[in-house]
């Protein structure tokens, strides 16, 4: 115990001294800092120029009243098309947007006519095709003699409020889909971490084979206690790099938008200052951040917060020998490493495509069973969690992980073994499944 | 009392013997010559020895103890193919290499301190690796073998590479510690380091023992009685006996196989009587290199 300890300091420690390391850890919230910042620039430039554009309004529709994006300008004409046609070539305006009279008060589709040689950006159209939309309606509205808030008296909003029947529990319409996305980005989280630090521990491997320090190792400690450590070495340095990440990323990002006066979502407050939304729809959309908090606060954090613990772990320690023994068969080919990887990316793969289904349908057939299949369960899981699986789903599901990560550990270990001391022969499944039954 | 009993080792690889029924034992303050040609079986005993691997059968007493499952820490390996980490410091490297045989961070620091001062390396501590040459890599490696004061060091070709003056170094500290009582297994093909360091050796080929015994008794057991004299002045043309004869005769000196039973002393007198003068009168003993690469031939012959 007191040396896979051993292993483990210096395996962590080396790796968190090391330059990648800190590159990594401290850039990558910059990094992406610089991303959106970019985005944003590229994002609110786009457009810039002002652009001038001529509204033939043959009907008065509008009512002299057309507001788009903050660098357009509407200049309604009285002069005829052929005539604002003509100056386009020497006034250098953007376009002409003509807007033909209603001939039909019932018309299911009304086109505006765009002159310009140049084509209107995606946004711009859609703000001028919003305005547009509501002013044929206030039209419509008179010309039908619709009273509008009788109108307005059709809509109805429809809810689906659960109540229990056995479970003695407080259930809202917003239960199952924030804990199902709560688990999807545990699950996901819990992907990207199996695989990156999966990864290291390969390399790693590799890494002490290639060196040749390996013989001496395993002539102080087992093989066994060598991977293991290794194992826990990285495992901690993924979940320090994790750390420093959650407390990194909002730092950064606060400080960033701050010192550079930009809003991190732009989006969000076009919204709120769009008055075409209507005020229930706020409200709703406030009434539903406030549903979720609350149903995330009513979660059994005591029971899940263990339980996605233990699956993290679970799953770490399965992927991460099993990576370890692949790197302990293969030599300086990295190409021979990709393909021994094949098998164990797989049930990864696919335990996420599951997971994405868990998030729509926790206690579909095949997701009930991926969570209790170790290897899958890992990551399906923690998806179904928050909504409640069954008591023996769980159960099952943990012992079978608990009993598949013993087994894996064990077999990584037989098979790692083995393989830090062969050198120069291709590593072929075959090979492996040999190497399981070697003695010692 | 042995340090190292081996009682009828066999290791079987999926497609030949490694080590074939192999048993010897290695008496405690020796500096014992394991040696054989490549994929003799050398390595294999020595990863059975350390625990690396195990044997199909046999046993294997280290210090009068059967071997447990995890390394024995009364050893001390430097393999043939050794390797540091390269991005490590060597100080630090040295401290947990030690501290993985056992030691102490404390007791580890201080023999690391020690080394140091004896090889006068005392500001290699924040050294990587990488920015060694390769002799004093092997040198890291060899202090990095003996830290922890094992009891039993295996030391598999650890000349290689080396200068002369490095391979010196080495050598007094082999017999510095074996002075002190460690036992020492030396593996190599390297023949001459061996006559110069071993008193016992076995040699090994295909995975069985083909010799063993004391240096000397095996160079006996493998002598054609052989004399060689050098002397000043004429000998008679023909000379000539039934009780032995000249192989080689350059004037000043004479190469002279004699039968058996037939005694040096009896051909030192006749040579006497033929008035000359005599300054020196030698045994030829075979070289171990000779007795080596004749028994391997032999065996790959059979």
């Amino acid at each position: 115990m007191n040396k896979i300890w051993l292993i483990t300091k210096r395996e962590y420690v080396t790796r968190v001294k090391n330059k990648t390391f800190l590159l990594t850890t401290f850039l990558a919230p910059i990094g992406f800092l610089l991303f959106f910042l970019a985005l944003g620039f590229v994002m609110s430039r786009g457009s810039d120029d002002l652009k001038t554009i001529y509204v033939l309004d043959e009907q008065n529709l509008l009512n002299g009243e057309l507001s788009g994006r903050e660098n357009l300008e509407f200049k309604f004409s009285d002069s005829s098309l052929d005539q604002l046609r003509s100056q386009y070539e020497t006034d250098q305006f953007a376009g002409i947007l003509q807007l033909r009279s209603i001939d039909r008060d019932d018309i299911a589709k009304y086109d505006i006519l765009w002159h310009s040689d140049d084509q209107l950006a995606l946004d711009e159209s859609q703000s001028i095709e919003r305005v547009v939309r509501r002013k044929v309606r206030d039209y419509k509205l008179k010309a039908l003699d619709i009273d509008e808030s009788k109108l307005e008296s059709l809509d109805t909003r429809i809810n689906i409020i659960p109540k229990t029947i056995l479970a003695d529990k407080e259930v809202s319409s917003m239960t199952g889909v924030v804990g199902s996305i709560l688990g999807g980005i545990v699950g996901y989280a819990l992907f990207f971490i199996i695989l990156i630090y999966g990864m290291q521990v390969m390399r790693s491997v590799m890494e002490e084979k290639i060196n040749r320090i390996v013989e001496v190792l395993i002539s102080s400690v087992t093989p066994f206690q060598l991977m293991m450590g290794k194992v826990i070495g990285v495992g901690l340095v993924g979940l320090t790099q994790i750390g420093l990440w959650a407390i990194l990323f909002p730092v950064i990002f606060a400080v960033g938008s701050t010192f550079f006066g930009i809003d991190s979502s732009p989006e969000m407050l076009d919204m709120a200052n769009n008055p075409d939304i209507p005020e229930e729809v706020m409200a709703e959309g406030m009434d539903k951040v406030a549903v979720i908090l609350r149903e995330i606060g009513n979660m059994n954090w005591l029971m899940i917060l263990p339980l996605l613990i233990f699956y993290f772990l679970g799953g770490y320690f399965a992927y991460a020998s099993l990576f370890a023994a692949v790197g302990s068969a293969v030599g300086e080919d990295i190409n021979e490493a990709q393909s021994l990887t094949l098998p164990i990316m797989l049930p990864l793969m696919f335990a996420v495509y599951i997971g994405v289904s868990a998030i729509n349908a926790p206690d579909g057939d095949i997701v009930v069973w991926a969570s209790i299949i170790p290897l899958l369960s890992s990551i399906v899981m923690p998806v179904r969690l928050p909504s409640d699986p069954a008591a023996w789903q769980i159960i099952l599901s943990v012992i079978l992980l608990v009993g598949f990560v013993f087994f894996f550990t064990w077999l990584a270990g037989r098979i790692y073994r083995v393989g830090i001391l062969m050198y120069g022969k291709k590593a072929s499944f075959k090979e492996l499944w040999k190497w399981i039954f070697y003695k010692g | 009392m042995h340090i190292l009993t081996l009682d009828n080792i066999v290791k079987q690889y999926s497609n030949h013997l490694a080590v074939d029924h192999i048993s010897f034992n290695i008496p405690k303050g020796s500096i014992f010559g394991l040696l054989g040609p490549n994929g003799a079986g050398k390595t294999s005993l020595i990863r059975i020895i350390t625990t690396i691997t195990a044997a199909d059968s046999g046993t294997v007493l280290l210090d009068g103890q059967a071997l447990a499952s995890a390394p024995p820490l009364l050893v001390g390996y430097l393999p043939e193919e050794r390797g540091l980490y390269k991005k490590m410091k060597v100080g630090e490297q040295l401290l947990y290499l030690a501290q993985l045989k056992g030691l102490s961070e404390k007791e580890a620091r201080e023999n690391i301190k020690l080394w140091f001062e004896k090889f006068g390396i005392e500001d290699w501590w924040n050294k990587k690796i990488e920015e060694l040459s390769k002799g004093m890599q092997q040198k890291i490696q060899f202090i990095a073998t003996v830290l922890h004061k094992p009891k039993l060091i295996i030391l598999d070709e650890p000349f290689t590479g080396l200068d002369p003056i490095n391979t010196n170094l080495i050598k007094d500290e082999i017999h510095r510690m074996n002075d002190e009582g460690t036992s020492i297994i030396f593996s190599t093909h390297r023949m001459e380091q061996v006559e110069e360091i071993c008193k016992d050796i076995v040699l090994i080929n295909q995975g069985k023992i083909v010799l063993e015994g004391s240096v000397k008794d095996v160079k006996d057991q493998f002598k054609d009685n052989i004399y060689r004299i050098e002397f000043d002045g004429h000998l008679p043309a023909n000379l000539q006996s039934s009780d032995f004869k000249i192989i080689d005769d350059n004037r000043e000196s004479l190469t002279i196989q004699i039968n058996e039973g037939y005694d040096s002393n009896e051909l030192l007198r006749s040579l006497l009587n033929e008035g000359i003068q005599i300054r020196s009168f030698n045994e030829v003993l075979p070289s171990l290199n000779e007795i080596f690469i004749k028994q391997v031939e032999n065996a790959s012959h059979e």
